[in-house]
């Protein structure tokens, strides 16, 4: 019998009670909300146990919300279940001062340099990977440039006289 | 010598001198790497014991560039990802989009979406796959299927009127109908590709020499190809037959009678084996696409895009004539259009693997967030430890059997 939405919710429910929270399916992908401390132990399970069977790390990523005071940064786990095709998709969310969360590279190869990547543009401090430096980034830069605080340039602006681009100058 | 001239020199690391190993740079701009990629290797003689892989040096912040532009500014970005098969990149950002506006797209709109990103699977498995050649020593394959790609930028071109960074289609169509040349060039294509692809065939897959020259390298088992997160056909050579066309089909791929080509060690042969299986396939989807195409007649035939008012086009005429048209002819160009709050994840099966996009919108006119998920990024990582003990020059075939392309990596 193919995994189902509601199988997986139940099988989580059941074994981490109500720390899961933020349950949704929208567009068909299940989704929830960890504490950070346990997604080593969510991934564990969810690898582990039989009937689950997610083994497959599709991605991870972060995403910064600045009005979440205490909770600014959510990285976000996608996994796949390739023998039942299901996927899920998780977040934990850390505080901006101290985004500390644990890694995946024990149960993920591929969560090495997906964890530079999202420490490259978040800061997330993934505790415990074997190498975490800058990936994309030069390695002097000293911000996370995907954060909000991090607006790129207002399009409309008007005081910038860059008239070989064609905005601002005489062609206002 | 005074410590004034010894300390211009370049300070060597401790324990340099002593060393029995040596360190050579290959990259970032080595001609045999096809792409900005540089790979820091220890070598014994020609016997790699170490590698270290830098990235990013063509890194352009799409992921934040996104966050500024409404949904249609974003196509070109995802041109720039894997740019030996765009179009693909392209039909995936505007599957993610339709999906999060919930739009219908009409059955013709998904058969011609079909043939242009079967399209663009073979001309990415030829640039790969003759490449492996090149790097093998034999460059004719290479020339020679060239002027094939030639064929397929011809029909871009007659249907988006760019070759290399299409920007084809638009959310919930394409920009305009298929036009008469175009299927007269895709016929021409039909005809005439599947023999030269049989003669690249022939010089290749028996052929003695290359044979020896990639069987045995770079293999990749099942577990770790799944475990490094590969997908595509890196991961399908090792036997896995995981294809999102399949697993989750996308664009009315359903509809289509095809084969997902699968190898057994990994390695570079079954990797350009699998590859060389799957532009046959290519071949049948298109065939059949074609086919289903043509099935329509009257005015059945002139759909080519979706009735979603607010996010596609109007056509010009009624921008002039029409209060509505103009209106959202101008809502849609300055990017006015509010996207409905939501988080959607759509892939597609790329020229690479699962390309993914995760799009956050908060109900605002750009995303949130836009995370691309990199096939060529991920698999990457893998490298390092499948040349691990292999030559130097086995090293440089498998870079190029996996198909990297450091546009995708990069983002």
């Amino acid at each position: 019998m193919a995994l189902t939405n509601e199988r997986i919710q139940e099988k989580l429910v059941e074994k981490f009670g109500d720390q899961l929270t933020g349950w949704d399916t929208q567009f068909g992908m299940l989704s929830f909300i960890a504490p950070k401390e346990s997604n080593l132990k969510i991934l564990q399970h969810l690898w582990d146990d039989e009937e689950l069977g997610f083994k497959f790390l599709t991605d991870i990523c972060a995403v910064h919300y600045p009005e979440k005071e205490g909770a600014e940064i959510a990285v976000v786990y996608h996994l796949h279940n390739l023998s039942d095709n299901v996927r899920l998709r998780f977040k934990v969310f850390a505080p901006v001062a101290a985004p500390d969360v644990y890694t995946a590279t024990s149960i993920y190869a591929s969560a090495n340099w997906m964890e530079r990547e999202t420490y490259d543009f978040y800061g997330v401090n993934f505790v415990g990977h074997p190498d975490l430096r800058r990936i994309l980034n030069v390695d002097e830069m000293d911000y996370f440039p995907l954060r909000k605080e991090f607006p790129l340039e207002d399009q409309t602006r008007v005081d910038k006289d860059d008239e070989m681009f064609g905005r601002g100058g005489s062609y206002n | 010598m005074t410590d004034q001239a010894l300390s211009n020199h370049i300070k060597l690391p401790e324990g340099n001198l002593h060393k029995q190993t040596t360190t050579m740079n290959l990259g970032p701009t080595h001609p045999a790497t096809h792409g900005v990629f540089q790979n820091i290797l220890e070598l014994d003689g020609e016997t790699i014991v170490n590698s270290e892989q830098t990235v990013g040096y063509i890194h352009r912040a799409f992921e934040k560039l996104a966050e500024r532009r409404p949904l249609y500014q974003i196509t070109p970005l995802t041109d720039r990802l894997n740019y030996c098969s765009s179009p693909i990149n392209n039909m995936g950002w505007h599957l993610t989009c339709e999906k999060l506006l919930g739009l219908t797209i009409p059955k013709r709109v998904d058969y011609l979406r079909v043939i242009i990103m079967e399209l663009a699977r073979i001309s990415d498995h030829l640039i790969c796959n003759s490449i492996v050649g090149v790097d093998t020593g034999a460059f004719t394959g290479f020339l020679y299927v060239m002027q094939y790609r030639e064929l397929i930028y011809e029909i871009y071109e007659e249907v988006c009127g760019s070759r290399l960074t299409t920007n084809i289609g638009r959310i919930g169509g394409f920009e305009r109908n298929f036009n008469d040349i175009a299927f007269q060039k895709l016929e021409k294509f039909l005809k005439e590709f599947p023999g030269v692809w049989q003669e690249f065939e022939n010089l290749f897959n028996r052929n003695r020499i290359f044979m020896e020259r990639t069987q045995g390298g770079g293999p990749i088992s099942a577990e770790k190809a799944l475990n490094y997160g590969m997908t595509g056909p890196n991961l399908r050579a090792s036997g896995v037959d995981y294809d999102v066309r399949v697993a989750t089909p996308y664009c009315s791929y359903e509809d289509f009678d095809f084969e997902i080509p699968v190898g057994t060690t990994g390695d570079n042969y079954d990797r350009f084996m699998v590859r060389n299986g799957e532009i046959w396939q290519s071949l049948r989807i298109i065939e059949q696409a074609y086919q289903k195409v043509q099935e329509f007649k009257g005015a059945a035939a002139d759909v080519f895009h979706a009735d979603a008012p607010a996010y596609y086009l109007p056509e010009k005429k009624d921008v002039y004539t029409k209060m509505e048209a103009l209106i959202y002819h101008f809502k849609i160009i300055m990017g006015e259009t509010e996207i409905p709050k939501g988080e959607v994840y759509q892939a597609v099966e790329g020229g690479n693997g699962e390309l993914g996009f995760y799009l956050i919108s908060d109900g605002g006119r750009t995303p949130y967030r836009l995370h691309f998920r990199r096939p060529c990024f991920i698999y990457y990582q893998a490298y390092a430890e499948i040349t691990k003990g292999s030559m130097l020059s086995d090293a440089i075939v498998t870079l190029s059997s996996l198909n990297l392309i450091a546009g995708e990596m990069d983002a």
